[in-house]
């Protein structure tokens, strides 16, 4: 495209290349951490934690925190996206990834549920959970996981609009039949990608 | 319930606007009866969570979701599975 005369003073914010393809449509980029909360804020002790699998499998598993915190973990750098509009670029987790929690398993189901503290849920096809591409996570940048923010631990879906990735999740529920979530009943999209756009119901 | 959730969350007055776009009607003196316990508020004095995605009111007493709404577009989605009644008082419009 010819710029012609115009000068750069006059195309607006620079455009940082390196950043050219990971910002969704309708996103714009944010240094911030926005919070965002359906309902108050549990504060479940660590000794009363812990985390299940539950529903189509061969056996139902259950990690208590210790033993959670003994499975193997990653450390993840992903750009994340909210429903909302922000994007926040090279965040930093660590966590477990579902696959180990998976492994060995043996299911039917092809979609999964994860529930909360707090009563929150949401659904998710389980390839979209599968093959690296979902955490229990339990730090951020560096540190325990805050309250606020899903601590002690919160899914974390990248590839999918952010309200997917559960904060304060106990476990996940195996489903052959989907379940649509909290603000998958709501009119917000089933699935979420955030770089088809899909925020609604239709889209 | 913490300081930072009373620091980020607003009472049911702030939804006022988003349900009168549903119902039509002055919402917030709306009387409700909590599903979970019973508990009985006007719209106004319920917890409203959730503020960008949707207006999420709970029950001050149990945190029960007694009214959901969210706008999508052209859109409104109302659930009111939390809420076991609505009190409307005085004359239809």
């Amino acid at each position: 495209m010819s710029e012609g005369f115009v000068s750069r003073a006059f195309r607006g914010r620079r455009r940082n290349p390196e950043l050219e393809g990971r910002l969704p449509p309708g996103q714009y980029a944010t240094p911030d951490f926005p919070v965002l909360s359906a309902g108050p804020t549990p504060r479940t002790p660590l000794d009363r934690w812990d985390f299940s699998l539950m529903g189509e499998v061969d056996g139902a598993r259950r990690w208590s925190w210790q033993e959670f915190g003994a499975l193997p973990s990653e450390t993840v750098t992903r750009d994340i996206h909210c429903v909302t509009k922000w994007s926040k670029f090279d965040t930093t987790w660590r966590g477990v990834s579902v696959d180990t929690l998976l492994a060995g398993v043996e299911t039917a189901a092809d979609h999964v549920v994860a529930f909360c503290d707090g009563g929150y849920t949401t659904n998710l096809p389980l390839e979209d959970v599968t093959d690296g591409k979902a955490w229990i996570a339990y730090e951020y940048e560096g540190e325990a996981l805050a309250p606020e923010h899903g601590g002690p631990a919160r899914l974390l879906v990248p590839h999918l609009y952010f309200w997917k990735s559960a904060k304060w999740v106990r476990g996940l529920e195996l489903v052959s039949e989907d379940r649509p979530g909290f603000w998958e009943t709501l009119g917000y999209h089933n699935y979420g990608d955030p770089f088809q756009e899909q925020r609604y119901q239709g889209d | 319930m913490t300081k930072d959730d009373a620091d980020r969350r607003l009472d049911g007055n702030a939804a006022g606007g988003l349900l009168a776009e549903v119902f039509r009607v002055e919402m917030t003196t709306v009387e409700t009866a909590c599903a979970g316990c019973g508990a009985r508020a006007p719209v106004g004095e319920l917890l409203r969570y959730g503020h960008e995605m949707g207006a999420i009111l709970r029950c001050a007493t149990c945190d029960t979701a007694v009214i959901r709404v969210a706008r999508t577009r052209d859109r409104h989605w109302l659930d009111l599975r939390g809420a076991r009644v609505l009190r409307l008082d005085g004359t239809p419009l």
